[in-house]
């Protein structure tokens, strides 16, 4: 049986690249799909606990939040278009009108 | 005992002309002339056939009860009032009519008179334009001459009185783009509203002194003995009146109006301006004989007024050569006799006066126009002559009414002055002076003007004198009756030394049995030898007169010119009229002219330019200043609020770069943080 810090240092990984994608990436639509990773990355991590633990609690949380990175996914892309119609960019540093 | 039909429907007489004008106000544009003859003609021809069965059945009754008033309904129920001497009375102004004898005679002069005039503009005015407007006026006219002759109070005498003046206005400015005509018309208007001050000062006086504007009821409200003879404000009523009557029968000084208003067509002036409207003064004075006859020093202003007017009048018409100028100061002057009559006490007499000059100073009027109608428009004497045989009938009854008007036996002229006069000389040899002078002077002025009209050698333009003709009929006729009118007319005042009855006064005389009485006894009670010897006297210098103009205007015709030119002056004082205008003019008329400009001045710098202008200046001006201090000092202060609150954003501001990826940055390193510094605190827990 594998143990569980496996399947957290997998989520560790995973959580990291997510976070260093965000991070460093111009492209909306990857930074988009970094913070699916990011998701995944907790929903291992919940999974995990709930399998040592006993508990159904986590693998509840996990679909819910599978259900709100679809919608997040939804949105987001329907934002990134709406976006692009306005000003032909779908890169990040070129969206600095949120300000003073 | 019922009332008779007529005298039942006496309110009916004013209407049927009214509905004539009424008709003419509203559709006279349209209709044919025939149908507006047939309207306005035969309106008055029914009120003309009403009056005449209204008196018909008034003289049938017994002399007591010859006075007929109806009350049509309260026009102003006042109420309850004091009266000057403390008297409590419910004062009422009634529409309503009154018929006694005196207003009997009246309406059959008015209706009569203005019957035939009515009738003769069917020729007169056939050519001109405005044919309907003309007959509408003279219909209203005729409903406001009616109103006068019947109202019961002095009210709605008034209104009557208002309306002639109103339709005398109109009809002189009938021309009204001829400017001499428009002028004439605002004159009359003006100078009549002077006296018509007076009149209503009059009433109010009356109203407030005897409680009661009713004539039935004067007799009653003086009766008590509650005022003496000359009470002062019973002489102020009746002094006010006449001031009125001043200035519509055109006595000194407001008879200005009276020559110029000849500008109006000559069946205006024939029947506004000589037979019926002018005389009204003659009735309203008649008609409060009650006041006057304890007003003794308002008679004798009126008797020495109607004097001076007849022989200043007179004097002036001598040398006019306007054929209706000089009928225009003849009929100034016949008033002023009519004046002196009611002067004098002889109430009936000269009312007597005022139908017969009704009857000879239309006809001289129409048969005026009949010679101006004749002369395409001529008016001037000098431009006629020897037309005598060329209008024949016009010629006749011209002369005729001459004749009557000079006061020569038997026709109507004669019977009327002499009575005047005698009443006169009874009165005061003085004034019977002055009124026999200018039966002389009316003598020579007429037969002046028949002369140089009918006689001697024509004058007239050649290109005129082809197309003389004598006026239509419906022209001549009314000049025949009228002439056999100015015959008989004066025969039912026959007086009693010349073996007739007088029965005029003894109709009269229940009206005027508050003041005509005591006189009559007095006249009859002369002498009857005097009376002889001034008949003679009157008729005397009444042919002098007509010798005399025979003499300088017919047989020695350069005599008029030398004395003319001998008496330079005098002749120049009577021609320019005394120069009574310009002194008018120099005296008031500039004078309101100047107070007219002086006030406009006032208006326009003190009013508009202080009050209204700087009124505005001043709104402006703070306005301003309101701008400043909102512009500078309010929004400034806004302005300055954020100023400073942007002044201290500025750190906070460099932070907000708008960079989604930086603020990602920034919360990661945030969590790394508060992870690390919770890290290193829990590092003791987990070991």
């Amino acid at each position: 049986m594998i143990p569980t810090s496996h399947y957290l240092f997998l989520s560790l990984a995973l959580f990291t690249i997510g976070v260093v994608g965000v991070l460093t990436r111009r492209n909306v639509i990857i930074i988009l799909m970094s913070i699916e990773l990011i998701l995944n990355a907790v929903n291992i991590n919940l999974v995990a606990f709930s399998r040592l633990l006993g508990s159904v609690d986590g693998q509840i949380f996990a679909i819910f939040i599978i259900t709100d990175a679809a919608a997040e996914a939804a949105v987001g892309l329907g934002i990134i278009i709406a976006f692009f119609r306005n000003r032909e960019t779908v890169l990040a540093d070129e969206m600095d009108i949120l300000k003073w | 005992m019922p009332t008779p039909f007529f005298l039942d429907h006496v309110w009916l007489i004013p209407l049927f002309p009214l509905a004539g004008a009424a008709v003419m106000l509203l559709i006279g544009r349209r209709l044919q002339n025939s149908a507006v003859s047939a309207v306005c003609v035969g309106s008055v021809f029914v009120s003309f056939l009403f009056s005449v069965g209204a008196v018909w059945q008034l003289i049938g009754r017994p002399s007591e009860e010859r006075v007929i008033q109806k009350v049509l309904f309260e026009w102003v129920p006042a109420g309850l009032m004091h009266t000057s001497d403390g008297r409590l009375v419910n004062f009422v102004a009634d529409w309503g009519t009154l018929l006694d004898p005196l207003s009997a005679v009246m309406i059959l002069v008015v209706t009569g008179v203005g019957f035939l005039i009515h009738f003769y503009s069917i020729g007169y005015m056939g050519h001109e334009g405005g044919y309907y407007r003309f007959f509408g006026y003279m219909n209203l006219f005729m409903f406001s001459m009616l109103t006068l002759v019947l109202a019961n109070n002095m009210l709605l005498l008034f209104v009557g009185w208002e309306g002639v003046g109103l339709c005398s206005y109109l009809l002189i400015g009938f021309y009204f783009l001829r400017k001499s005509a428009a002028d004439a018309g605002k004159k009359a208007f003006i100078v009549n509203r002077i006296g018509d001050a007076g009149f209503l000062l009059g009433i109010f006086l009356s109203v407030g002194t005897l409680g009661t504007i009713r004539f039935t009821d004067f007799g009653p409200a003086l009766a008590a003995g509650r005022f003496p003879v000359g009470a002062p404000a019973i002489t102020a009523i009746a002094l006010l009146l006449f001031v009125g009557a001043t200035g519509k029968s055109a006595q000194i000084p407001l008879y200005v109006w009276l020559p110029d208003a000849m500008e109006g067509p000559t069946p205006v002036s024939a029947l506004i301006h000589a037979a019926t409207m002018v005389t009204a003064g003659v009735y309203m004075v008649a008609r409060h004989n009650a006041l006057y006859h304890l007003a003794p020093f308002a008679l004798e202003v009126v008797a020495v007024i109607g004097a001076l007017t007849a022989i200043y009048a007179a004097s002036m018409g001598l040398v006019q050569n306007d054929i209706k100028r000089v009928l225009a100061y003849s009929t100034i002057s016949q008033l002023g006799y009519m004046f002196l009559a009611l002067g004098v006490g002889a109430y009936a007499a000269g009312i007597f006066h005022l139908m017969t000059h009704a009857f000879f100073k239309a006809l001289l009027f129409l048969g005026s126009g009949s010679v101006i109608h004749a002369l395409s428009g001529e008016q001037d004497l000098r431009k006629m002559g020897a037309l005598w045989g060329k209008i024949p009938t016009t010629a006749k009854t011209f002369v005729i009414a001459a004749l009557a008007i000079s006061g020569i036996p038997p026709l109507a002229g004669f019977f009327s002055k002499d009575e005047i006069l005698g009443r006169a000389f009874a009165s005061s040899p003085a004034l019977w002076f002055v009124g026999f002078l200018t039966a002389g002077m009316t003598a020579f002025y007429m037969f002046r003007l028949v002369n140089m009209t009918f006689y001697g050698n024509s004058r007239v333009p050649h290109e005129v004198e082809h197309h003389i003709h004598e006026s239509p009929r419906t022209m001549t006729v009314p000049l025949v009756v009228l002439a056999v009118l100015s015959v008989v007319g004066g025969w039912i005042g026959w007086p009693t030394l010349l073996g007739g009855s007088n029965r005029f006064e003894h109709f009269l005389e229940p009206v005027m049995a508050s003041g005509g009485g005591a006189h009559a006894e007095a006249a009859v009670g002369h002498s009857g030898s005097s009376e002889y010897l001034l008949m003679l006297a009157s008729l005397l210098i009444a042919l002098g007169g007509i010798w005399l103009a025979r003499l300088l205007y017919l047989q020695r015709t350069e005599l008029p010119d030398q004395l003319a030119s001998k008496w330079g002056g005098l002749y120049r004082l009577l021609y320019r009229k005394y120069y009574m205008d310009e002194i008018y003019d120099a005296l008031f008329v500039n004078r309101a002219k100047d107070l007219g400009t002086t006030l406009a001045t006032f208006d326009l710098n003190v009013i508009d330019g202080l009050g209204v202008d700087g009124a505005g200046w001043l709104t402006r001006f703070t306005s301003r200043v309101s701008i400043w201090w909102d512009t500078w000092i309010v929004d400034g202060l806004v302005n300055l609020s954020a100023r400073i609150v942007w002044l201290f954003s500025y750190p906070v501001r460099m932070a907000q770069t708008g960079l989604v990826s930086n603020y990602a940055l920034l919360i990661v390193l945030g969590v790394l943080l508060f992870l690390g510094y919770y890290g290193y605190h829990l590092r003791y827990l987990m070991r």
